[in-house]
Formats: structure tokens, sequence, C-alpha cells
């Protein structure tokens, strides 16, 4: 398939979007309402994930450096 | 001359029946689908309840309100919140001879699909992909429609009378022996509807007592049928002749269910084509197997005869089967003859039996006399009676357009059902959106197509079925190819996984890769 432009790429993903999940069919009010609950979800999932990943992660990698990080200590004073 | 080698190939080894699987994200989109409208549904029902919304189907009385509900039945609900929607695309006032292109009516509707309004306007020469027209006898040519125009002159349209009062006229005693010379049998019966005779000739052969075994996909004539012959009925599994042997080894082994009592006589219920499958019956199996355990075979051609075999005579003579191991072959006049009508045929002391015992013989009034002159030319024409090749060269061109069509839908990546030989095309589409998304993208082409969903199919295994036939010519089959692929790619239709080699010359044998 040819597409001409990007807004003509992105229309196309809408209508695979329409179809696969059935909204399709649907009246447009109907359409208009499961797409806003669908955005707000969305967005909130990203806004979480902005706020608490980082926190999140900067954890992770603190309690994993110690138990990796205690090792070659142990092993230092193991041989002295 | 390639066409005779290639079928007789085919009654040797019959072709693969391929039912591929789609892969899993499809199965999980359509349930998403569905899961979402149904929830939509819900909503509208509510809104419906409350009173904001103007209820446009049947609904209880005020006073009816504290009674058991009629309209909250699954099929009901189905119906107003899924079928309603989308109901356009079915249904559609043709206003032309179903021929292999037609003219529809164009309708729009105001409000969603609750009523529709005629602007007046025909689509005009839209391709026939959905009229069961196998042979193109659906025609209006004034010279092949003589005897027809005569008959009529001579015989009126109406006979005003069933078969056993005054209404058995010569035309249809000329047909019935026709009939029989075709399917090479020693006698046959014809009635008026092909639903009817179904419906109505089992319960005169099987009744109390006796055991009926009825694949998984029959029609619901023969269901219904069997319903009402009394019988007890067991279901095996679709084209499985182990699930067969093992019920017909029980119900032998044990007898009827609470005397154990033998059975008065079992009778396996079979279909020549499945008309939502496209897949054939393994007939040389059923009927080793009807014989080894004294069974009878009751085979229903509707879509088989005149479609299949080399020259017309239906599955038994594409697997080399003697007509006379099958012990009721049943037909309808509809599918490939274009007129109305069923038959019954198979040994005389069976036939005599039904036309006083059968409700269709003793109470239907017997066919009008045009569409029994209908029969009988079409027939004559396929035998090769009336002295011209008009027969042999359409049974050769509906097997070459099935061949041509179905490896081309299978090499673009399409998901198709059933056997090579048949010329029922289905095509697997699943999701509920793109169903109805394909059925009006095509009608936009001017092709007109039957999309099949929930009720006759599986819930996920919504299809496009497609019915070719003799009159399409090579050049219509190639539009509606070009069309289903621009459309397959618009709407990411193609879930096959298995790769055929695309061969320029179509009469060699693929190379079929069937991994999964």
């Amino acid at each position: 398939m040819n597409f001409k432009n990007l807004r003509e790429y992105l229309s196309w993903l809408y209508y695979q979007y329409l179809l696969i999940t059935g909204i399709y069919v649907l009246e447009p009010w109907e359409k208009s309402i499961f797409n806003s609950i669908l955005f707000s979800a969305i967005a909130m999932v990203i806004y979480t994930s902005y706020v608490f990943v980082p926190i999140h992660v900067r954890l992770a990698l603190e309690f994993f450096s110690k138990i990796f990080g205690g090792q070659p200590e142990s092993t230092m004073a193991l041989m002295n | 001359a390639t066409s005779g080698c290639r079928t007789g190939v085919a009654s040797r080894q019959p072709r693969q029946e391929s039912f591929e699987q789609a892969p899993m994200y499809v199965a999980v989109m359509t349930y998403l689908g569905f899961g979402i409208v149904t929830l939509f549904g819900y909503l509208r029902d509510f809104l419906r309840a409350v009173g904001l919304e103007k209820c446009h189907l049947a609904q209880e009385r005020e006073e009816q309100k504290d009674f058991v509900p009629l309209y909250q039945d699954f099929e009901n609900f189905y119906t107003r919140n899924l079928y309603m929607r989308v109901r356009d695309n079915w249904n559609r006032p043709i206003c032309s001879l179903p021929g292999p292109v037609f003219d529809l009516m164009e309708r729009v509707s105001d409000d969603y699909n609750w009523t529709f309004r005629l602007t007046g306007g025909t689509i005009h020469n839209a391709i026939n992909m959905g009229s069961y027209n196998y042979l193109g006898f659906a025609e209006n040519n004034a010279d092949f429609l003589k005897t027809v125009a005569d008959k009529t002159r001579q015989y009126g349209v109406g006979v005003g009378s069933t078969r056993q009062e005054i209404g058995n006229l010569g035309i249809h005693e000329e047909l019935e022996q026709l009939v029989a010379n075709f399917l090479r049998v020693e006698s046959s019966m014809t009635f008026g509807m092909g639903f009817a005779t179904n419906s109505m000739n089992i319960p005169a052969l099987v009744g109390k007592g006796c055991l009926i075994l009825s694949d998984e996909l029959n029609h619901t004539s023969l269901i219904l049928g069997a319903r009402l012959s009394g019988a007890l009925i067991r279901v095996f599994k679709h084209n499985n002749m182990h699930s067969l042997e093992k019920m017909l080894r029980e119900a032998i082994s044990s007898g009827q269910p609470r005397t154990h009592r033998p059975w008065k006589k079992i009778l396996i219920m079979v279909e020549g084509i499945y008309s939502m499958e496209g897949s054939l019956v393994r007939l040389p199996e059923i009927v080793a197997l009807k014989k080894k355990y004294k069974a009878y075979l009751y085979l229903d051609e509707a879509h088989s005869i005149g479609a299949v075999g080399p020259t017309g005579r239906g599955v038994t003579e594409l697997f080399n089967v003697n007509p006379s191991d099958v012990d009721v072959m049943m037909g309808t006049f509809t599918k490939s003859f274009g007129a109305a009508g069923g038959y019954i045929a198979g040994k005389k002391e069976l036939v005599d039996y039904l036309r006083s015992h059968s409700h269709s013989a003793v109470y239907a009034t017997a066919m009008s006399p045009p569409v029994t002159e209908q029969i009988i030319r079409a027939m004559k024409c396929i035998m090769g009676k009336d002295g011209s090749t008009e027969g042999i060269r359409r049974i050769h061109k509906l097997a070459e357009n099935t061949r041509y069509f179905r490896a081309r839908l299978k090499e673009m990546g399409f998901i198709i059902y059933g056997n090579d030989d048949s010329p029922v095309v289905p095509i697997l589409l699943y999701m509920p959106g793109k169903v109805v998304a394909f059925a009006r993208e095509m009608l936009e082409r001017k092709i007109g197509v039957v999309v099949v969903g929930f009720p006759a199919t599986p819930i996920t295994e919504a299809r496009a079925r497609f019915c070719l036939s003799a009159a399409h010519t090579k050049a219509m089959l190639n539009q509606v190819l070009h069309h289903m692929n621009e459309v397959g790619d618009h709407l990411c239709l193609k879930f096959s996984r298995l790769k055929y080699s695309s061969c320029p010359n179509l009469h060699d044998e693929k190379d079929f890769e069937l991994g999964s």
C-alpha cells in the first residue's frame, strides 16, 4: 500500500484501530465515549509511570548493586 | 484435454482439505471486539430501559412487565444490539436477474439502520459472487428459455392441487424419469421445495426406535426433519470417521437407551458439500462403514449435484462410488439448475413408499410447470441430450474457475476453508468490524458478496462466502481478485501463514507446504 503522506498513514492506523476493537460498528457518540475513556486511561498510565518509574528504577539499581557490589569486598577480606 | 486428466486424478485421490487456524492474536482481537460491542449493548439496553432512548423493536406492554420477560434472551440481545447496527449488509434488494452480474437498488438509512429508504438509484452491473448459480442456468436468454415459455403456454403457471390428488402432470413424470436416468438409479420423486424435501421426508423414513447419526455441520432442514421424526439423534464430529465408527459400534452393542433392544434402523445423514465450510464428504469411507455395520445412508447433495464430478453427477461420480450404495440420494434443483425444488432418488420400493407416505407428496402443491421445464432443459443440457456440448463446457468452466479462484486467493494469503474441488469458497474474516467493513468496501467496488456471522457460524469464525459460477468469465474473476487484493491489504485480512509457490501456468500441481 502506498501512503502519500503521514496523515494518510495515521488515518489508516486509526481505521485499523476502529476495526480491531469493533468500534467501527458503533454510533459516533459511542465512539467518542470509548475513545475518551481509553485516552484518559492511557494518560493516567503515562502520568503514573512518569512520576514513579524513575524512583523505582533507582531503588532497584541500588538493591542489586548492594548484592554484587558487596561481593568483591568480602573476597578481598578473605584473601587478606 | 488437460482438464479431463485432472478430473481423473481427482476421482482417485480427493484433494487436500485445509482448515487452517488463524494466529492467536486474531482470536484475541475477535473476542475483544465482541466484548466491547456487548458492553455498549448493555449500555444501550440500560438507556432504553430508563427511557432516555426510544426502543425501535418489540417491547412488552406495561401490564406485562411483571410477567416472564420475553425479549431478554441472548438471541434478542444480539439482534437488538449487534445485528441491527450493521444490517445494511444483508437483505439488499436486487432488481435484475441474479446472473453473473446483477443490479442492486441503492438504499440509505437515516437512523443507523433501523429504517431504510430507497433513493431510487441503481448500482448497475455489480459482479455477483453470492448467488447459487454454479452452472450459470440463471439466465434470461430467450432462445434457451423457449421450451419453458411453450410449457407455460400449455400448462399455465399454477397447478392447483397436490401430486396425490389431481396435480400429477405428465411433465412431472418426465422429470422424475430424467432425474433417475441422470443419477443412474432406479427411480426418483420430485418436490416443490428443497427445504421441505428434507424436513418432510425424513419423518417418513425413520421414526421412534430408530437412530440418526448426523454430521455436526448439517443443514437446518436435515436437523428439522430429524427432530420431527422422533428418532434419537446423535451427532458425530464433522467428517470424522473415527467418531462415526465409535458411535456406530456403541449404538449396535448397547441398543436403544433404556430397553437395550436392537435399533430398528440406523441412518447416517451427511451432505455432499457443506456450504459453510466448502468441505466434501468422505464418501468411500462412509460407504465402507455403512456396509460393515449395516446402516443406511442419506446423502444430501444440495450443493454438489451438477457442480462436482467429471460430468456433473455429484459426489458419487467424483469418488467413483456406485450410486446404488447410497440408500437415499437427495438433492435440490435450486443451486445448479436455476430452478426451485428438490428430489429424492433411490430404489423403486423406497420412492413408491414415499409417494404415499411423505407429507410433502401428500399435502404440498405440485411443482409449477415452468419450473419443471427449466429443470428438464437444464438437465438435458448437462447430459448432452439436447445435442450440444454446452453442458460439458459449463461443467469444465466451473471446475476451471474453481481451481483458478482458490489457487489465486491462497497465493494472496487469505485463509480459505474446504476442498480444492468445491465451488463454495469461504474466506475467513474473524473480526466483526472487519466483516462489516469488507461487505461495504466490496459493494463500493461493485462486487456483491455474502458475509456470514455469528448464528450461522461459530462466533470466532465469521466469513465471507463466495459461490463461483460457470457464467463468470476470467475477466470478472480477475477483477474480483484484484479488488480482493486491495481490500485485503487495506483491511489487513491476509492471515495465512502457509507458503504457496506461485506458478504462472495454473494447470500444474502446486507445491503444498502444510506445516502448521
